[in-house]
C-alpha cells in the first residue's frame, strides 16, 4: 500500500497541470489519424528534459493513456482509427454515429476506457512491487538474457517475418554499440563525426517512429481532404452509465482480455481490442447485432485497449522488458533521466515510481471527464489535412531532436534513421524491435561484460551464462518464443499458398 | 512486387552485416569488441538468410514501393533532406523551417495553385506554426538554435 503515501504528489500544482495538459493534448493527438501513441510519446520526450523525472513521466504517462482513448474519437466520428488500437472500435462505433448515436458511442467509449484503464493500473500497482522484489535475485547473466528476451519477444511478435524482426533487433543492438567505449577507451564504428558520442536514444526514437509516418503521409500525394465529421446529438451521460453497467459482461471480457494481453510483452492494444471484440461477440446473447451499431462492441474494444496500458508497464518497470512499443519509448524516457527500472526504481526512486503510477490512475478519470468534453474539438483536429500534419510532425521532429543536446548531429542521425526505417518498413522490417535493441543493447552489453568478468574468475563463461535454473528458464523462453512464432509463420505461408491454389482453380 | 525490390534492401543489409562482422573481429582492443562480435555474428547469419531468400524469390513480407508512391514521396523527401542537411544550419533554424514548411504545404496542398486564397492560407499556417515553435523552443525551453544567414 506504499502507493497511497505518494498520492499527494500527483496533486501538486505542477504535477496536476502536466497531467491535465498531457491528457487533453493526448486526446487531441490520439484523435489525429497518423499520429500513433508511440510517436506522440516520442515527440513529447524532448519537452521532459527540463522537468523533474516524476513530472516528465507524468506528462508521458498521461499522453500514453489518453492517446489510446483519443483514437476512438476519429474511429467513431470519421471511421478512421486514430491508432491501430482503435480498429475494433470503428466496427460498431462508427455505425452508431451514422445512426445518430455518436454522442452515446463516445460516452460509452470513454467510460469503458476509464473502467478498463483503472483496472489495468490497479494491476500495475499490485503486481509491480512483487515482481520488482523478485527481480532482486537477478544477476548479470539473468539481466543479459532478459534484455535478449525483450528484443526477441518484440522482434518476433511485432512483425510479419520472424527473421526480419530478429534482424531489426540485431541492427538496434549494433547501433547501440556505436561511439566511444568508455570502459575500454576504444572507438567503435564511428564513420561520421556526429556518431562520436554514440546514437542518442531520443533522436533515434523520434526518427524511427515519426519520420516513416511523415513519409507515409507524403505518399498519399495531393489528395483532397476526405471524410466529414458526423454531427453529434446530445445524450445524457447517466443513460450511458446505465448502459455500460447493463453490458457488464462485455466490459468484464474487454477488461480481462486487455489486462492479460498487456502483461505479455510485445502484443499491444491492437490485438487486445480485436480479441476482446471477438470474445464479447461470442459470449453475447445479441451477437447478431455486432457490426450494426451494438454498444457491447464499443465497450469491449475500448475497455480492452485501455486495460492493456497499465499491465504493459509491469514488465517494463520490474524487468526492463517493455510490453509494447510505447512502453519502449517510456523506457527511453526513464533512462535519459538516469533511472533504471527494477528494484532500483522502487528502492531508490519510490517518489518517481509511485507518483508516475498514481498519476496514471488519476489520468484515467481525467481522460474520461475531458474526453467527453473535448471529443468535438478532437474530431475537428482529426480533420487537419495529412499534408499539414506531415509538415508539422517533420518540424517537431527536427526541433525536438536538436533540443536534446543542441546538436545538428542528432538531427542528422534522426533523419538518417527515419528515412532508412521508412524504406525498411516497406520490406517487412519494423521499428519496434530496432528501438528495443537500441534501448536494451547497452543493458545487455553492460551485463555481458560484467558477467564475463565474474565468469572468468569463477567457472568459465559457458557455465555462468548457460547454467542455473533461472538462466535455463530464460533461454528456453527465448527459444520457445522464436520457435513458436516461426512455426506460426510457416503455417500461415502454407495457408496462403493453399488459398492461392484454390483461387487459381476457381 | 518485383523480386529486385527485395534484393536491394536485403543485399544492403547483408553488406552492412558483413562489414560490422569484419570490423568487430579485426579491431582492437578485443575486449571492447566482445559484445559487437556476439551481436554481429547473429546479425550476419540473419542478414545472409534474408538476402538468400530474396535472391530465390521467397521474400513475401512488406508491400514494397510502387512508382506512384515513390513519385509522391520524392518531392517531400528532397525538401526534407535540403531542410535538414543544409537550410536549417545555413539559413537559420526558423527561416529554414519556415521555408521547408511552406514548400511542403505548396507541394502537397490539393487546392489550386492559381487561387490567391490558398496561397494566403499557406502563408498564415506557416507563420502560425513557426510562431508556436518559437514560443515553445526559444521561449519555454530556452533552446539556442543555429542562426545562419537570417534567423
Amino acid at each position: 500500500m506504499e502507493f497511497i503515501y505518494y498520492f499527494g504528489e500527483v496533486f501538486t500544482p505542477i504535477s496536476f497541470m502536466l497531467l491535465v495538459g498531457g491528457t487533453i493534448g493526448g486526446l487531441i493527438l490520439g484523435a489525429t489519424p497518423g499520429l500513433s501513441p508511440t510517436m506522440a510519446v516520442a515527440l513529447l520526450i524532448p519537452f521532459t528534459f527540463r522537468l523533474e523525472p516524476a513530472h516528465g513521466l507524468i506528462l508521458l504517462g498521461a499522453a500514453y493513456t489518453s492517446t489510446v482513448a483519443g483514437g476512438a474519437v476519429s474511429a467513431i466520428l470519421l471511421k478512421i482509427p486514430g491508432a491501430p488500437a482503435n480498429i475494433a472500435t470503428t466496427l460498431d462505433g462508427h455505425t452508431m454515429a451514422t445512426q445518430g448515436r455518436g454522442a452515446e458511442a463516445l460516452q460509452l467509449s470513454f467510460l469503458s476506457s476509464a473502467a478498463g484503464g483503472v483496472f489495468g493500473v490497479l494491476l500495475l500497482i499490485f503486481l509491480t512491487p512483487m515482481l520488482a522484489k523478485w527481480a532482486l535475485a537477478f544477476g548479470p547473466s539473468h539481466l543479459f538474457w532478459l534484455a535478449i528476451l525483450g528484443v526477441t519477444v518484440i522482434g518476433t511478435l511485432d512483425t510479419n517475418s520472424v527473421v526480419k524482426g530478429l534482424l531489426s533487433g540485431c541492427m538496434g543492438m549494433w547501433l547501440a554499440t556505436i561511439g566511444f567505449d568508455d570502459i575500454m577507451g576504444a572507438q567503435r564504428f564511428i564513420v561520421h563525426p556526429s556518431l562520436a558520442g554514440g546514437i542518442s536514444i531520443v533522436p533515434a526514437l523520434i526518427g524511427l517512429f515519426a519520420i516513416p509516418q511523415v513519409l507515409a503521409m507524403f505518399a498519399r500525394g495531393r489528395q483532397p481532404v476526405g471524410s466529414d465529421v458526423i454531427a453529434v446529438q446530445k445524450h445524457p451521460i447517466g443513460k450511458a452509465m446505465r448502459e455500460m453497467t447493463r453490458r457488464w459482461r462485455a466490459l468484464g471480457i474487454g477488461t480481462a482480455i486487455g489486462s492479460i494481453i498487456g502483461l505479455i510483452p510485445g502484443i499491444g492494444g491492437q490485438i487486445a481490442g480485436l480479441v476482446a471484440y471477438d470474445q464479447a461477440k461470442k459470449f453475447s446473447s445479441e451477437r447478431q447485432n455486432f457490426g450494426k451499431g451494438h454498444s457491447e462492441g464499443v465497450i469491449a474494444a475500448e475497455s480492452a485497449n485501455n486495460a492493456m496500458v497499465g499491465p504493459s508497464l509491469v514488465p517494463l518497470l520490474t524487468l526492463s522488458v517493455p510490453g509494447s512499443p510505447t512502453a519502449a519509448v517510456l523506457l527511453g524516457g526513464l533512462l535519459i533521466h538516469g533511472i533504471f527500472p527494477g528494484s532500483d526504481l522502487f528502492d531508490n526512486h519510490p517518489d518517481v515510481a509511485w507518483t508516475f503510477i498514481n498519476s496514471m490512475l488519476i489520468g484515467q478519470v481525467l481522460m474520461c471527464i475531458f474526453g467527453l468534453y473535448v471529443a468535438g474539438l478532437a474530431a475537428r483536429v482529426a480533420q487537419v489535412p495529412q499534408y499539414v500534419m506531415a509538415a508539422v510532425v517533420l518540424g517537431l521532429a527536427v526541433f525536438g531532436s536538436y533540443s536534446v543536446q543542441n546538436s545538428m548531429g542528432d538531427v542528422y542521425v534522426m533523419a538518417a534513421l527515419g528515412i532508412g526505417m521508412f524504406f525498411l518498413e516497406r520490406f517487412g522490417f519494423t521499428a519496434a524491435p530496432l528501438v528495443l535493441g537500441l534501448i536494451l543493447g547497452p543493458i545487455a552489453e553492460a551485463n555481458f561484460t560484467q558477467g564475463s568478468m565474474i565468469a572468468d574468475a569463477t567457472d568459465g563463461r559457458f557455465s555462468y551464462f548457460f547454467g542455473g535454473t533461472l538462466n535455463i528458464v530464460l533461454i528456453l523462453i527465448v527459444i520457445a518464443s522464436v520457435a513458436y512464432l516461426a512455426w506460426m509463420e510457416v503455417l500461415q505461408r502454407r495457408q496462403d499458398r493453399a488459398d492461392q491454389a484454390n483461387e487459381a482453380k476457381a | 512486387m518485383r523480386q529486385w525490390q527485395h534484393i536491394i534492401p536485403s543485399g544492403a543489409i547483408a553488406a552492412l552485416g558483413l562489414w560490422v562482422c569484419y570490423v568487430s573481429f579485426t579491431q582492437k582492443p578485443t575486449q571492447a569488441f566482445l559484445f559487437p562480435r556476439l551481436i554481429s555474428s547473429v546479425f550476419v547469419i540473419l542478414a545472409l538468410w534474408t538476402f538468400g531468400r530474396a535472391l530465390l524469390g521467397l521474400s513475401r513480407a512488406g508491400t514494397g514501393i510502387g512508382r506512384t508512391m515513390f513519385l509522391n514521396i520524392l518531392p517531400g523527401l528532397l525538401v526534407a533532406a535540403v531542410y535538414i542537411f543544409w537550410a536549417a544550419e545555413a539559413l537559420g533554424f526558423y527561416s529554414g523551417s519556415a521555408l521547408a514548411f511552406f514548400t511542403l504545404l505548396s507541394l502537397y496542398d490539393p487546392a489550386s495553385h492559381g487561387e490567391v486564397k490558398s496561397w494566403v492560407r499557406r502563408i498564415v499556417i506557416t507563420a502560425g506554426f513557426i510562431l508556436v515553435m518559437y514560443l515553445l523552443f526559444a521561449k519555454l525551453l530556452s533552446v539556442f538554435t543555429p542562426r545562419g544567414l537570417f534567423f
